[in-house]
């Protein structure tokens, strides 16, 4: 098990990691969900040993590992860009951590074939990675990471680099992987769609702060708060001010909207209403959805599925509704909320705890 | 702006292609339409960055020409074809302030200051970047950088057409829904032709009136995204397309119906398949409906990915996918129906369309 | 797992450590001491305080010197700097030609200093010399020990032909790591060639430039083996540098406390010098 305890990191007097508590299990694949600069490779870097905390201690199954240097460490690291011996064959490349670390042939052979099987790479260990496409050279470096048995594995937005198909083959793949090996997974990225494709637990992050740790779907569905709510939502989350009060929440001078019914119970006041943009529709799904006007900008078709960005008296708004529709822009339209997955958060960005229907 | 026609555009990187194989891009013949919005889609080495640089000039095509408005630009230079492009890592003059970056196409083209002065104002409203004019372009944002990018194209009107490619690849999720409806409303309003370069299915499918699938040196599909979505002429489309991409599985057809292990199938059309031919049926994860119903599955795996839910199932010995609402039930021994206008039947891979 | 985040690194650092002291602290310690102290011989030391920094800074043949060696450093940055990115902007930037230009590049700066000076020497001299005969032939007056301009040329040719490798070298580095669709927008945009290298190249370059002009400042500022070998600070004393000088005044003329006080203001120069080319070139890269 990885533990962060109060770990902090400084520099220049500005924290680019205010103090963190984060314990991840073995066997377990953890995400850490952030944009850019949110401090997602500064915390790997704290968890790898490649740099010391300023505050605060890591403990890895129990030890104090605060101080000791990432070589002495049983740590893998995963890059965005494909590192990997550009001279050496795919065999070579998986094998040179084992050659490293002084292991007879025979087990290096037998640990090779059996990462490169589990990496789909058989085929191509006798070629050098320059004559691999881009999947296989990250798979290559996967499998090195891999092979070393390491208790833990980082991985920086790993698949960044590569086509939008391989890396939905890749993620696929990945927790299956991840499931057959006892180490520790770090797995950063800034789509929370890949977050959500990998499973696992989601630590989100904003501006070098852990905002949530939980299970990853938990924590797409009950944010925390605000900004968590924002950093794990793509497409963009909409929201609406609004004063709650009694069955109503009361948008300052338009629609009236009902308040579900797991969100009947807090006490009435001003709050913001969060929800995504899948729960906007064109046309009354269920029986509770509140109908609301808006005004169209642009229509956005993914195939199957239509985006249509709004402005909702002046906010705006992205609704993604089933089936095609073009509709002109500046077009006023009606449009149905399904309420039943609306989040509230209150003045301070706190959610408001109450028992969603997952 | 200008109509683009590609005329048999056949081009090979090594000296004497002989076979088929030695092209990067076999051929190519084509028209787009003035103010179209085209995207060239498929996944790397397909011939898509190839097909841009001879549209851009900076490829001569070994065969064929290359039209705007009629006229053969074929051997003309970048400068002189009038373009503009968007590089996937954002392309600015880091000396030079916002305002300078956006002036300086028009300068380089002697543009008289009052005029120049003029056009870069709108752009910067255009672009959303008018307090930032005096700002040296270095410390920028990528996404702000890109909009540069993009304003330096724009701010010239005789411009034929706006290339981009991968142009969203270094901005983070959030700004990208930002840009690309910015960039769509920017193609209403001025109505430039445009071509796009991606890997990503999604800025493909949102961007494009027209998306144009590539694989291995060739154009397999040009169709708008819901031509792509429910009619792929090719099962490589529909692979590449979707996510997950759509099932295909080895069946025979009889008359109207189509046959896949044990199961039959009722189509409302007789597609003609040749004997010998290889008969596959496609159908999209989405247009699968799981219930209590239909024909038996059995489930491996449940993905929750949020607003819908991905089943991994076995069907007749095929592994598929089946797309789940994020509030449907799936029962304990479940079923499935197809929508039977959803069904797609494929010859040697090829789609057999109703008409035939 | 143990701990070691300890203080062993320390013992490993140790001989360079004792290496600095010896080679760099404890001389300059020594130069610091014999500016401050006047000897006659046998060891006999006597307090000086700042008498020869006054009469350092008071001599006309020190600030003379001193004028020379600023000239001189202008000269070779002013030729050295816009050679080497010149040629470094002509340089391939692929195929057979870029080992070939850069074996060629890295040729002068892999020849030892005193032999550069000997090449330079023989290769000027009028009777034997190549140079040297040639230009007598086509009737030019040339002769490097008689005429102090001729003997000037002779050092700056010596120090460009020498030197001018190592900022190509830097350059092309920061030319290299240009990425081409740079070039590419500057064409879309419509740039000329001087566009392009003013607002892409240029600014690109100007990390390394830092450093090529630091460098090429420091070494020629220090020039010391060119007029040495070649005109011995002749004719007269028109290539004598304040190094050239420092030389004469220490183990010609064996007065040690002046020199060492010369040493200490030299050195002083070249830090401040050093201090202002970076100031100057590191503040416009903030602003910009």
């Amino acid at each position: 098990m990885l533990e962060l305890r109060n770990v902090a990191k400084m520099v220049a007097g500005d924290y680019h990691i205010y103090p963190t508590d984060l314990a991840f299990e073995r066997g377990t694949l953890n995400v850490l969900l952030g944009p850019t600069l949110a401090g997602k490779t500064s915390l790997m870097r704290l968890m790898a040993g490649l740099d010391r905390p300023t505050s605060g201690s890591v403990f890895f199954d129990g030890a104090d590992v605060t101080g000791v240097r990432v070589q002495q460490r049983n740590v893998a690291m995963v890059y965005q860009q494909f590192i990997n011996y550009p001279a050496l064959t795919v065999y070579e490349n998986i094998a040179s951590p084992l050659r490293i670390a002084g292991r007879d042939s025979a087990s290096i052979d037998q640990a090779v074939r059996q990462a490169a099987e589990l990496l789909k790479l058989t085929p191509y260990l006798d070629r050098t990675p320059l004559n691999l496409s881009g999947g296989q050279q990250q798979r290559t470096a996967l499998a090195r990471a891999l092979v070393k048995n390491a208790s833990l594995v980082l991985m920086d937005e790993p698949l960044a680099n590569l086509d939008y198909k391989l890396r939905e083959e890749l993620r696929e793949e990945l927790p299956k992987i991840f499931a057959q090996s006892g180490a520790v997974f770090v797995y950063a990225t800034t789509e929370p769609s890949e977050a959500l494709l990998l499973g696992g637990n989601t630590a989100t992050l904003s501006e070098g702060r852990v905002t949530q740790f939980g299970k990853t779907i938990d924590v797409y569905r009950k944010p925390a708060d605000l900004v968590t709510a924002k950093t794990f939502a793509d497409p963009p989350l909409n929201f609406i001010d609004v004063i709650k009060s009694g069955a109503f929440f009361q948008h300052q001078d338009f629609d009236r909207l009902p308040v579900p019914s797991h969100l009947l119970k807090i006490s009435d006041g001003a709050m913001t209403v969060a929800f995504h943009p899948h729960h906007l529709g064109l046309s009354r799904q269920t029986e509770g959805a509140a109908p609301l006007k808006a005004v169209t900008q642009i229509s956005e078709i993914t195939g199957s599925e239509s985006f249509v960005h709004l402005d909702y008296n002046g906010v705006r708004w992205i609704m993604l509704a089933a089936g095609i529709h073009e509709i002109d822009p500046d077009t006023q339209i009606e449009l149905f909320l399904d309420t039943r997955h609306l989040m509230a958060f209150g003045s301070d960005g706190r959610a408001i705890a109450v028992d969603a229907v997952a | 702006m200008a109509r683009i026609t590609l005329d048999h555009i056949r081009h090979a990187y090594g000296p004497n292609p002989k076979s088929a194989k030695d092209y990067a891009l076999r051929e190519v013949h084509h028209e787009w339409n003035d103010g179209g919005a085209y995207a060239l889609l498929g996944p790397s080495g397909c011939g898509k960055t190839t097909l841009l640089n001879i549209i851009s000039g900076l490829l001569q095509p070994s065969e064929g020409h290359i039209l705007f408005d009629g006229k053969d630009v074929t051997y003309l230079s970048t400068q002189a074809r009038n373009i503009a492009q968007v590089f996937q890592f954002p392309v600015i003059y880091d000396t030079m302030t916002v305002y300078d970056n956006l002036a300086f196409p028009l300068r380089n083209r002697a543009v008289p200051e009052a005029e120049v002065d003029r056009r870069v104002r709108e752009m910067l409203e255009i672009i959303d970047l008018a307090g930032w004019a005096k700002r040296k372009a270095q410390g920028l944002t990528a996404d702000q950088k890109q909009k540069i990018s993009l304003g330096r194209g724009l701010v010239r009107n005789d411009v034929n057409a706006i290339l981009f490619d991968e142009p969203l690849t270094v901005i983070d999720p959030h700004m990208k829904w930002v840009l690309r409806s910015q960039l769509k409303r920017l193609h209403k309003q001025f109505g430039f032709t445009m071509v796009y370069v991606t890997h990503d299915q999604t800025e493909a499918l949102t961007f494009a009136d027209k998306v144009v699938v590539m694989y291995d040196g060739q154009i397999v599909q040009i169709g708008t995204p819901a031509e792509l979505f429910e009619r792929p002429t090719h099962t490589f489309v529909g692979y590449f397309i979707g996510s997950p991409g759509m099932n295909v599985m080895p069946a025979r057809v009889e008359g109207s119906a189509v046959v896949v292990g044990g199961e039959t199938i009722a189509l409302d059309y007789s597609p003609q398949v040749k004997a010998g031919d290889r008969a596959e049926l496609g159908i999209r994860p989405e247009f699968i409906r799981i219930g209590r119903e239909g024909m038996p599955v059995a489930v491996n795996r449940i993905e929750d990915i949020g607003r819908r839910r991905i089943v991994r199932a076995d069907f007749q010995g095929q592994r598929i996918a089946i797309v789940a609402s994020e509030d449907a039930e799936i029962p304990a021994e479940p079923r499935i129906t197809f929508d039977p206008t959803a069904i797609n039947i494929y010859a040697n891979s090829w789609r057999v369309g109703r008409e035939a | 797992m143990q701990k070691t985040w300890n203080n062993k690194a320390w013992f490993l650092v140790l001989p360079v450590l004792v290496l600095v002291a010896f080679s760099a602290v404890i001389p300059l310690m020594t130069v610091v001491n014999y500016s401050v102290q006047d000897t006659f011989g046998n060891n006999e030391f006597f307090w000086a305080g700042t008498d020869w920094f006054e009469e350092i800074l008071h001599s006309a043949r020190f600030w003379e010197a001193l004028q020379r060696n600023l000239f001189f450093s202008f000269i070779i940055l002013a030729l050295q700097i816009p050679l080497g990115i010149f040629i470094a902007l002509n340089m391939p930037k692929s195929g057979i030609g870029v080992p070939v230009c850069l074996v060629l590049m890295a040729l002068p700066l892999l020849i030892p200093w005193n032999v550069v000076g000997t090449i330079w020497q023989v290769f000027g001299r009028v009777d034997i010399g190549l140079l040297g005969y040639t230009l007598r032939a086509l009737g030019v007056d040339y002769n490097y020990v008689r005429d102090p301009v001729d003997a000037w040329i002779t050092i700056i040719v010596m120090d460009v032909w020498h030197w001018t490798s190592l900022v190509v070298l830097l350059c092309y580095a920061g030319l290299v790591s240009i990425p081409d669709a740079y070039y590419q927008a500057a064409k879309i945009d419509g740039a000329s060639r001087w566009s392009v290298f003013r607002y892409i190249q240029l600014p690109k370059m100007k990390r390394v430039l830092l450093i090529a002009v630091l460098l090429r400042f420091m070494d020629s500022f220090m020039i010391y083996t060119e007029p040495f070998v070649v005109t011995g600070g002749g004719p007269g004393n028109s290539t004598t540098f304040l190094s050239i000088d420092l030389v004469k005044m220490a183990v010609g003329q064996f007065d040690l406390g002046p020199a060492a006080a010369m040493s200490i203001i030299y050195f002083l120069i070249i830090l401040l010098l050093s201090w202002v080319f970076y100031t100057v070139m590191t503040s416009s890269d903030a602003n910009g």
